[in-house]
């Protein structure tokens, strides 16, 4: 047996089964959030202010809106999907279990980008509601959505593994991912921003993944798509990275 | 044949913590095996690292004709963990939890088996139940199925009696002798030391990250085993007479019983000539009875022993 798969399919299954017993958190809410931005940037404030790049101003902060979520949910369902199994105590059977580390993070971090990914078509079904939509390049869009489930699940599921509490667990999405997020791009575009700023914005890595999403949808964005791609590729790689020296020292899991 | 062999086993935890200091042991295949050991002492270190949850800082285990490190795989496989704490999924439900745990192990669905397991542990009944709802002892009997889910060869109970009522301790022995009777290989610890004595095959005291005897356990009791003579005397001593000094004696319940204790293994026990003696004395008993000791005697007499050492 090189491969356990019954394992895999069992830790990904508990996964998906807790975010079905917790539908209303796991989804309702962030639709709710979702169309209450709609609500306030894209009507209230939107009717005021000039198409961005030739698109309406309430379109073009779908791209922005749906990664935004992306990005929170792919982090809280990794880090929370293994750091609560380590609070509990349960953890003992995953390292008891014969599966490798790349099994754990295959079915866990699977788990939660599925669940992120999902989220991110229905925030876009909710936003087709409000806006008139146009998806230019859906291939590619489906693809970009994808892998950042992916990566921002992985990132997600280093900090539950570093994580010692609670705090530090909510401590770097609040502090770190949703500023840079919402610097980042996701309700302007940087070209919007005076110069030295602009600048400084491009220090930000979520800019990139923005921008590319945004120009799967516009056919334009903050920089180059191919840029993005590179951009959004090496944090995937870089967070990989991560997740196996950890599995591999046992770092936090075992002593 | 042996089915687990370790050898040269250390463990020092980040802190300085030296929970083991240089463990070898050999477990044979479908003996029931009993660690025996104070707090602290390094027991479920041992289990953990066995089982694969703590790293070794040093050693080697090889369950199985597996390599625990190398071929991790095979050997878990092999191996059941009932750990001491009641860590369960709180919003599960009891056959969820089962299912999964058997799947995790790397098994296609059996439900059948699932079902005749929660059934031997009366837990069929509340198969839908969520283990939040449970008591203590039933989330103990979810444990055991958890870890018995996979058909483990090898199983490892880490103080599985810890705060459970009569009738469940009772269950689990009944379960464990099935499990022997197909095989399994069971690895105890407990602190409930006439379980060992009733259950096991052998005995492994561990103290201070040391193994520091391993015995069969009737060996092990005849040998280190004491015998007491208690008589019940007619009328109370006050205290014990000189001319009885030769004799290992205590004076118990205000004087009204004498205590003897001897060596069974022994020439001369010394209880006819303190018969004798007594006779002699013109103390009267009118009831008297002897007493093979305890494990539990021997063991705290070990450990007693071993803290004057040190």
């Amino acid at each position: 047996m090189n491969f356990n798969g019954h394992g895999v399919w069992a830790i990904y299954r508990f996964e998906m089964a807790r975010a079905l017993r917790t539908l209303w958190q796991s989804v309702v809410t962030p639709v709710i959030t979702t169309a209450l931005y709609f609500v306030v940037f894209g009507s209230a404030i939107g009717g005021r202010m000039q198409a961005v790049d030739g698109v309406a101003y309430g379109a073009f902060i779908v791209p922005g809106l749906i990664m935004l979520s992306l990005f929170t949910q792919s982090i809280f369902n990794a880090s929370f999907g293994i750091y609560f199994p380590k609070f509990t105590g349960t953890i003992y059977e995953i390292l008891s279990a014969p599966v490798s580390s790349l099994e754990v993070v295959l079915a866990y971090v699977g788990a939660a980008a599925t669940k992120s990914a999902v989220l991110g078509l229905i925030i876009l079904a909710t936003a087709a509601f409000f806006v008139p939509l146009q998806v230019l390049h859906p291939v590619m869009m489906l693809a970009m959505l994808v892998l950042i489930s992916v990566t921002f699940s992985l990132f997600g599921f280093i900090i539950g593994i570093w994580a010692g509490s609670f705090e530090q667990l909510n401590f770097i999405p609040m502090l770190i991912v949703t500023p840079l997020t919402f610097l980042g791009g996701s309700f302007y575009s940087i070209d919007m921003l005076p110069e030295g700023w602009r600048t400084v914005a491009l220090f930000n890595p979520v800019v990139y993944l923005i921008s590319g999403f945004r120009w799967t949808f516009y056919g334009a964005g903050d920089v180059a798509i191919g840029i993005s791609v590179a951009a959004t590729l090496g944090f995937f790689a870089l967070c990989l990275a991560v997740v196996m020296w950890m599995f591999k020292t046992g770092y936090r899991l075992k002593a | 044949m042996p089915v687990i062999e370790i050898q040269g086993l250390t463990k020092t935890y980040k802190s300085g913590l030296q929970a083991l200091k240089r463990v070898d042991l050999t477990i044979e295949k479908g003996e029931i095996f009993a660690l025996l050991g104070p707090n602290g002492a390094g027991k479920t270190t041992l289990i953990s690292i066995v089982c694969g949850i703590v790293n070794a800082t040093t050693g080697t285990v090889v369950a199985d004709g597996h390599d625990i490190r190398k071929d991790f795989r095979a050997a878990r496989t092999k191996i059941g963990l009932v750990p001491q704490e009641l860590t369960t999924d709180a919003f599960e439900t009891i056959l969820a939890t089962v299912t999964f745990s058997r799947g995790l192990f790397g098994k296609p669905g059996n439900p059948a088996l699932i079902e005749q397991i929660l059934k031997d542990l009366s837990l069929w009944d509340k198969r839908d139940s969520k283990i939040m709802t449970l008591s203590g002892g039933m989330k103990r009997r979810v444990m055991i199925a958890k870890a018995l889910s996979h058909e483990p060869d090898i199983l490892f109970l880490d103080e599985p009696t810890a705060g459970v009522d009569v009738e469940l301790r009772r269950d689990m022995w009944a379960m464990v002798r099935k499990l022997r009777e197909r095989g399994v290989t069971i690895i105890l610890t407990t602190h409930y030391i006439e379980e060992a004595e009733e259950m096991a095959d052998r005995v492994g005291v561990i103290l201070k990250g040391e193994l520091i005897l391993v015995e069969e356990k009737t060996a092990l009791m005849k040998k280190l085993g004491k015998k007491t003579l208690t008589l019940n005397l007619i009328e109370p001593l006050a205290a014990l007479p000189a001319e009885l000094s030769d004799w290992d004696l205590t004076l118990k319940a205000d004087g009204g019983e004498l205590e003897y204790s001897f060596d069974a293994q022994a020439d001369d026990t010394g209880v006819p000539s303190l018969i004798r003696a007594l006779e002699r004395l013109n103390i009267g008993f009118k009831d008297l009875n002897t007493r093979q000791s305890s494990l539990e005697d021997i063991f705290v007499s070990l450990v007693h022993r071993d803290g004057e050492a040190a």
